[in-house]
């Protein structure tokens, strides 16, 4: 049967294949060119439900589609949007936000008071497992929301809390809400910021702390921007303008944010003008950059920031003198240019500049390039003649760690390997199980622009990423002391102070800051990319 | 031949139950901290680590895991993604776009192959025989981590003749670079044994009946001679087809197309086992598919070949 027609057989299949590779083509992005909107790129973000979002890709989204309570100024200070005014009482712990009247969701619901409240309980309610339910751990009563497990990693499960509602929540009326603090924290202002405390609609909920299902792919905000259609996973979200929009008006009427698997392959879209901005240019690129982009490729600070961590529980690292003659042999601003091509700058502080309260060399001469006083001191101090530093091989930290391994063997006359493992995890699991791993590397972002976002989780003794098992009374004291100070001025003094002391004991030796580089078509101009690295969609325009 | 198909297909069932279970066990034996990947360098709350936990059965020991997996796996339920997302839906998403790209690329690489291998068979020891050897050597000694960007750089950024990236929505000709870089791959290995098949069936008895016979030059290549030539080259297409699929991860990133490759990659990198079974579990289906249909083709080219 078969066998009488090959050739047709074959030709058919043939056909079919060019079918089956034609069909549903054609379908081109549509963004004629002389719109108004732009595309800017970026990679699949986790989600899309802001309490469950800490990623930058999902951020930049949420951004355009949310308006924030509050945002900052060039100054780096925080300035009232969606909110009329956010107020403390006396001992910065009850706080009263007032939200500007007539502001609207996407589907035309008021923006009221108990929106915010019903959002952030959803948001630090334990069994929902949001990433950023840690965020509301400052108000009262979050701790209901999530009872401790009694035997930790045992058997026992933690018990299902009692309540789904933060008591610390209330609301006055329709556009006044009261916040009520565990503890007082004079910055908390600043911490409002932060796209998870963005309000959800009465829509999102199908039932009392029910999300209804599906909401996160076509969500509905508060902001600038509303969602055209679905999100297309791995694909775009389309966002346009919403029309009377009582905040701040964007001057673009609407945005496609396109994903991308890889950087490079992003790069090459913004060559070729069919993306209009790239917040971030891979390393691999930066040398064509300039001759590609020209002025179109830009600079500017972010809050990155990139450390060698001693793991001061062994006792080969005890010794703070040699800690500091380790910082001493290391030429940061060689390794910023000759490896990071400028995407980065060194760090001589242990907290990014982008935060109130940075001073520019706080770690003074310990961060300093001097090898003859750093093998004085690692000699004085016997420090170990083998060094290795351990870093994840999934993240392109290879060059940088040989690059600074060969200065640490120049300057102090030891033999300093890299320690490659698979994955950050794998780093951390060995850091935590207090295993042998030498020096190791790691980084951070701020997400929210205050001194004791970096000082926490990275130094403290219970910070969330300390993994060198650095712990200090007198610091974690001090950091305490700053946030319950009763202004942000008396808080960063008490913040500083804790940064001394970190000068001191250098349980961590700061490397260097982030800067975005970025680039845009010829399309578009006033391109900003602000210090969590978004776009400013406010002041970004199209060239006609 | 009804029964012979009936026989492979229950065989398939097995072989598809065999290589999830493998595939399910080295990706158990590959996890070490699925959440932590989730979340990148940033650290997770004990809560949230908990919840998750939980609601993947990350803390159940394997045959529990397992029993989970397939129990969903029975009753048409995929399960979801560690980001939370129905890995049907993943599924259907990529499929199509990765579906279009291989038979492009299939399509490209045999009817370049075919032509040319046959061609340099006649002219065995000429010109374009040698050239052809020549390129197909470069072919094989240029992988297609260096060809995809290489390609990329020359076609789409510096001559424009073709968009940069596509996207799962992408026409056929958005497709044709891709098409052509991932057909390179595959196109030189089909284009020897095309030849080399050819080059023997020359010399058989059957054409020099077929010549004495009086038939144009023309008909006694391109139909006797390339018909019987084609067995083995089919069996490598077939094999070849599976392997453009599971094997589209650079081409897929390069040119930004959001396909299986591009899919069982982010699930490996994020440790994500069931994600990674799910795409598997179709690969294995195609795989199995398309061998059977190499088989049956065989019966087709060469009537003596017959199944029981």
């Amino acid at each position: 049967m078969l066998g009488k027609r090959p050739w047709k057989m074959a030709a058919g299949l043939a056909a079919i294949s060019l079918l089956i590779a034609g069909c549903g083509g054609g379908d081109s992005d549509g963004e004629s060119a002389n719109s108004n909107t732009v595309v800017i790129g970026l990679s699949e973000p986790s989600d899309l439900l802001p309490s469950n979002v800490t990623d930058v890709n999902g951020t930049t989204i949420l951004s355009s589609l949310f308006y924030p309570l509050l945002e900052f100024n060039a100054r780096k200070e925080p300035v009232e949007a969606a909110a009329q005014s956010i107020t403390p009482d006396k001992s910065n712990r009850i706080w009263t936000i007032k939200l500007k009247p007539g502001f609207t969701f996407h589907n035309g619901e008021p923006v009221t008071s108990q929106n915010y409240i019903d959002a952030w309980n959803y948001g630090a309610y334990g069994p929902n497992a949001q990433t950023g339910s840690n965020f509301y751990a400052r108000i009262a009563g979050y701790d209901d929301l999530n009872p401790e497990d009694p035997d930790k990693e045992g058997p026992q499960k933690a018990p299902t809390p009692t309540t789904n509602k933060m008591s610390g929540l209330k609301a006055i009326d329709d556009l006044t809400l009261q916040v009520t603090l565990s503890a007082p924290f004079s910055s908390f202002k600043t911490v409002l910021a932060y796209s998870v405390f963005y309000p959800l609609p009465k829509a999102a909920f199908a039932s009392d702390g029910v999300i209804v299902e599906g909401f996160a792919e076509s969500i509905i905000g508060n902001g600038p921007f509303k969602m055209v259609g679905k999100w297309v996973h791995d694909d775009k979200v389309v966002v346009e303008k919403v029309a009377n929009f009582k905040g701040k008006v964007p001057k673009i009427d609407g945005v496609t944010w396109k994903i991308y698997q890889d950087e490079l392959t992003e790069y090459a879209d913004l060559v070729t003008g069919s993306l209009d901005v790239q917040t971030s240019i891979p390393i691999e690129a930066l040398s064509s950059a300039p001759a590609d982009l020209g002025e179109r490729f830009q600079r500017s600070e972010n809050s990155g920031f990139d450390a060698l961590g001693f793991p001061v529980y062994d006792t080969t690292w005890s010794n703070p003198n040699v800690r500091k003659a380790i910082s001493m042999a290391i030429n940061r601003d060689e390794i910023a240019e000759q490896i990071f091509l400028g995407s980065r700058s060194a760090a001589h502080a242990f907290v990014s500049p982008v935060v109130a309260g940075y001073r520019e060399n706080s770690c003074g001469e310990a961060c300093q390039y001097n090898p003859n006083k750093a093998k004085e001191l690692y000699q004085a101090g016997k420090g170990p003649s083998e060094i290795k530093i351990t870093y994840n091989v999934d993240g392109g930290h290879k060059a940088w760690v040989d690059a600074t391994c060969g200065q640490i063997t120049a300057s102090l006359g030891v033999t300093c390997v890299g320690n490659p493992v698979g994955k950050f995890a794998d780093l951390q699991a060995m850091a935590r199980a207090h295993e042998p791993i030498g020096i190791f590397r790691l980084s951070w972002s701020m997400d929210y622009p205050l001194m004791e976002n970096y000082l926490g989780p990275l130094y403290s003794s219970k910070g969330s990423s300390n993994f060198s098992g650095f712990a200090s009374a007198k610091f974690d004291q001090l950091l305490k002391q700053g946030s319950a100070a009763s202004t942000p001025a008396a808080a960063i003094k008490k913040w500083q102070d804790a940064e001394d002391i970190l000068v001191q004991q250098m349980p961590f030796i700061p490397l260097r800051f982030s800067n975005n580089v970025y680039g845009y078509s010829e399309k578009v101009t006033n391109v900003e990319i602000d210090l969590f690295m978004k776009v400013n969609l406010y002041e970004i325009e199209t060239i006609a | 031949m009804f029964r012979y198909i009936v026989r492979r297909l229950l065989q398939m069932i097995l072989t598809f139950f065999g290589a999830t279970f493998v595939v399910f066990a080295l990706m158990f034996a590959n996890q070490d901290d699925p959440i932590q990947a989730l979340a990148g360098e940033k650290p997770v709350s004990d809560n949230v680590r908990a919840v998750l936990t939980e609601r993947y059965h990350l803390d159940e020991s394997f045959p529990v895991q397992y029993w989970y997996y397939m129990k969903g796996l029975l009753t048409g339920d995929l399960g979801r993604s560690m980001a939370g997302r129905d890995i049907g839906e993943m599924l259907s998403g990529a499929w199509p776009v990765t579906l279009k790209l291989s038979a492009l690329a299939i399509v490209v690489a045999a009817l370049i192959a075919i032509t040319a291998g046959v061609w340099s068979a006649i002219r065995r020891g000429g010109f374009f025989d040698n050239s052809t050897l020549l390129m197909t050597l470069l072919l094989l000694a240029v992988p297609i981590v260096v060809l995809a960007p290489v390609a990329q750089l020359v076609f789409a950024m510096e001559l424009r003749w073709f968009p940069a990236t596509t996207t799962a929505r992408a026409g056929l000709y958005d497709l044709l670079l891709p098409a052509v870089v991932l057909a390179c791959s595959v196109m030189a290995t089909q284009l020897r044994v095309t030849r080399t098949s050819v080059v023997e069936n020359l010399r058989a008895d059957y054409v020099r009946t077929a010549r004495a016979k009086g038939l144009t030059p023309r008909r006694v290549t391109w139909v006797h001679v390339l018909r019987n030539s084609l067995i083995p080259v089919i069996t490598l297409i077939g094999v070849d087809l599976g392997m453009l699929m599971s094997g589209a991860i650079i081409v897929e990133e390069v040119f930004n197309i959001p396909g299986v490759g591009f899919n069982l990659a982010r699930g490996i990198r994020a440790e994500d086992g069931p994600l990674v079974v799910g795409f598997v579990s179709v690969l294995v289906v195609v795989f199995l598919v398309v061998n059977l249909v190499v088989d049956l083709l065989y019966a087709a080219l060469d009537p003596r070949i017959r199944y029981e």
